[in-house]
């Protein structure tokens, strides 16, 4: 069967993918054509329009000062994705590649990385990523760095599992036989042969780094005023909930939830699909 | 086992002086200068001096760390910069709180989580088991800020049955602080809720396939017996790895949870202190809450193997 043909009919198995991965699209499309989707300027302020409830013209409402909270959650797309995947990129180049060489090398650079992964597992994930990003400072690309490096445990972790699997085979001393460079064989032959897991926990990976952006926002420390981020957006709406200004909170609320959760379904269903184990009981 | 806990022990030695040393740097990465902070507004240069010898920052760093490590073991993380608080005393207040509203958001994840997955194992792709998975997953993706004001809208808020915010003691007034629980409780819950039934539905489906399950079955014992004596008690052993974990890590959901409730725990200090720059504070909420959740993870381990010898075989042997 031709890699095409297998593609089509492990999705034909799995609509569950087809589904996930549907909804991704949609949330990359809405983060990518914001300023074509949005009715108006996420900035924009307007008196005259303050604290309005969801109507025609506002489908989510204004907020105090008269902005569009349903351009502000299209606009906040574009921060919770790109923190999602600038900051499992960092985790993820990063975890593998020291994952790789210490499950391969193994002596005292397995011994260190693995400690030091041991380290970093010891703080429970969002606090580690408060405690840095409080101490380099809250903005944006701080809240990246924080999460991308709470995301390294979990690559580096994986990719040397796989790696210690995988060391042993056939195929890899066929590769040492013929003399592969170290380096060679582990990017030519041993990376493309573990690429599955990898490619589950970085889908899940993305989903829990947009909670965490959500919540380092919420808690004042992601990117700052005015630039719209949902996290923020409901920190800031919660003093209107006595007045029972719902509106401000429930847009970017189901926006991280619905954003959240795709990420969660694509990662699930690709493990379903991916695990040879249920692969063979499916 | 001594053996297995003798090399756990050993092992969690080097980590934790690694952990000490990442939160000492964190400190040092804090742009701008501590000293300042501390010294108030303008301060003079023969103040700024006094304060970074006093603080003994015109050390080099090696010798700053060993003398940080060296009172932190002693209990001694400085004084809190908004307050003038000894640091401990200022954590050590808040901690009652934390533990009342963790363990109570644990409990609450277990029962419920231990029955629904249960239910959901035993009707395996039932109404119930797709509704049960379906909230699971449901469960891991809302965050627990929106979640919590969700929460204070309609039941604080517009239908009135419950506390939308606040806290008062135990001891001044048990049912209202009971009463206050409720929603900070649930909301904390929430996700570990979908974490524990996802892992007891799985274990269970596991264990049903196992032989000694045929076996109870064909001694014609009743399907409740087998579940709550057979299926339960294998099946739960690696739930509570997770739900030790979870308990080790109270003070990360706390930080949300206690800051949308106004509960005056260690987590809203923590927030507090990061928004108010008061960095002894932080520093030692993040090196008490990491050693804390080392503890646990070490315990769990203990448990884990004391519960399946098979653990501690293995990895002495290996």
């Amino acid at each position: 069967m031709t890699s095409r043909a297998r593609l089509r009919d492990d999705l034909r198995r799995h609509p569950r993918i087809v589904i996930g991965g549907g909804l991704v699209l949609f949330l990359i499309l809405v983060a990518l054509f914001a300023p074509l989707i949005a009715p108006f300027d996420p900035t924009k302020v307007d008196g005259s329009v303050s604290l309005e409830p969801p109507s025609w013209t506002h489908p989510f409402g204004t907020d105090d000062v008269g902005r569009d909270v349903l351009s502000r959650v299209i606009f906040g797309s574009r921060v919770s994705l790109s923190v999602g995947l600038i900051a499992v990129g960092i985790g993820a180049v990063i975890g593998i590649s020291v994952g790789m060489v210490a499950g391969y090398a193994g002596g005292p650079f397995d011994l260190v990385a693995m400690r030091i992964i041991d380290a970093l597992l010891a703080f429970p994930a969002l606090l580690l990523a408060i405690a840095i990003t409080a101490a380099l400072g809250p903005d944006l690309r701080n809240a990246m760095i924080a999460i991308g490096v709470v995301a390294i445990p979990a690559f580096t972790r994986l990719a040397r599992g796989q790696v210690l699997t995988m060391r042993g085979r056939e195929y890899v001393e066929a590769a040492r036989t013929v003399g592969c460079s170290d380096t060679r064989i582990l990017a030519r032959h041993i990376f493309p042969n573990i690429t599955n897991p990898l490619i589950v926990q970085g889908t899940l990976a993305i989903a829990g780094a947009m909670l965490a952006e959500a919540a380092l926002s919420f808690l004042g420390l992601g990117a700052q005023p005015p630039t719209p981020t949902w996290g923020a957006d409901i920190y800031y709406s919660q003093r209107y909930l006595s007045n029972l200004k719902w509106w401000m909170s429930v847009g970017p609320g189901l926006a991280i939830f619905l954003a959240v959760f795709s990420f969660n379904f694509l990662g699930d269903a690709l493990r379903d699909a991916l695990d040879p184990r249920l692969r063979r009981s499916g | 086992m001594t053996q297995y806990v003798l090399r756990r022990l050993v092992f969690m030695v080097p980590v934790a002086i690694l952990v000490t040393i990442i939160v000492f740097t964190l400190l040092h990465l804090t742009p701008g200068d501590p000293v300042r902070i501390i010294a108030g507004e303008e301060p003079d240069p023969a103040t700024l001096e006094a304060v970074r010898h006093e603080l003994g920052l015109d050390q080099p760093l090696p010798l700053q760390y060993v003398s940080w490590i060296s009172r932190a073991v002693t209990g001694d993380f400085g004084r809190s910069i908004r307050t003038h608080q000894p640091v401990l005393e200022a954590i050590g207040e808040r901690v009652p709180a934390t533990l009342e509203l963790g363990l109570t958001a644990v409990a609450l994840s277990v029962i419920v989580a231990l029955v629904v997955g249960t239910l959901s194992a035993v009707r395996r792709n039932s109404a119930l088991d797709l509704m049960a998975t379906g909230l699971t997953l449901a469960g891991v993706s809302l965050p627990n800020f929106f979640l919590g004001l969700i929460l204070i809208l309609v039941f604080g808020l517009v239908l009135g049955v419950a506390h939308p915010g606040g806290y008062v003691k135990f001891s001044d007034d048990p049912l209202d602080n009971l009463g206050r629980l409720v929603l900070p409780a649930i909301t904390l819950a929430t996700a570990s809720i979908a974490v524990n039934m996802r892992q007891i539905r799985s274990s269970l489906l596991d264990v049903f396939g196992q032989d000694y399950m045929r076996t109870a079955r064909a001694k014609g014992l009743s399907e409740g017996h087998v579940i709550a004596r057979h299926a339960l008690k294998n099946g739960l052993i690696p739930a509570v790895t997770i739900i030790g974990l979870q308990i080790g890590a109270v003070i990360e959901g706390a930080f949300i949870t206690e800051t949308v409730f106004l509960w005056p725990g260690v987590g809203k200090l923590a927030v507090d202190s990061i928004n108010g720059r008061d960095y002894p504070v932080v520093q030692a909420i993040v090196l008490l809450s990491a050693l804390s959740f080392m503890a646990s993870t070490l315990v769990v381990d203990i448990l884990y193997a004391w519960l399946d010898p098979r653990i501690s075989y293995r990895s002495t042997s290996a």
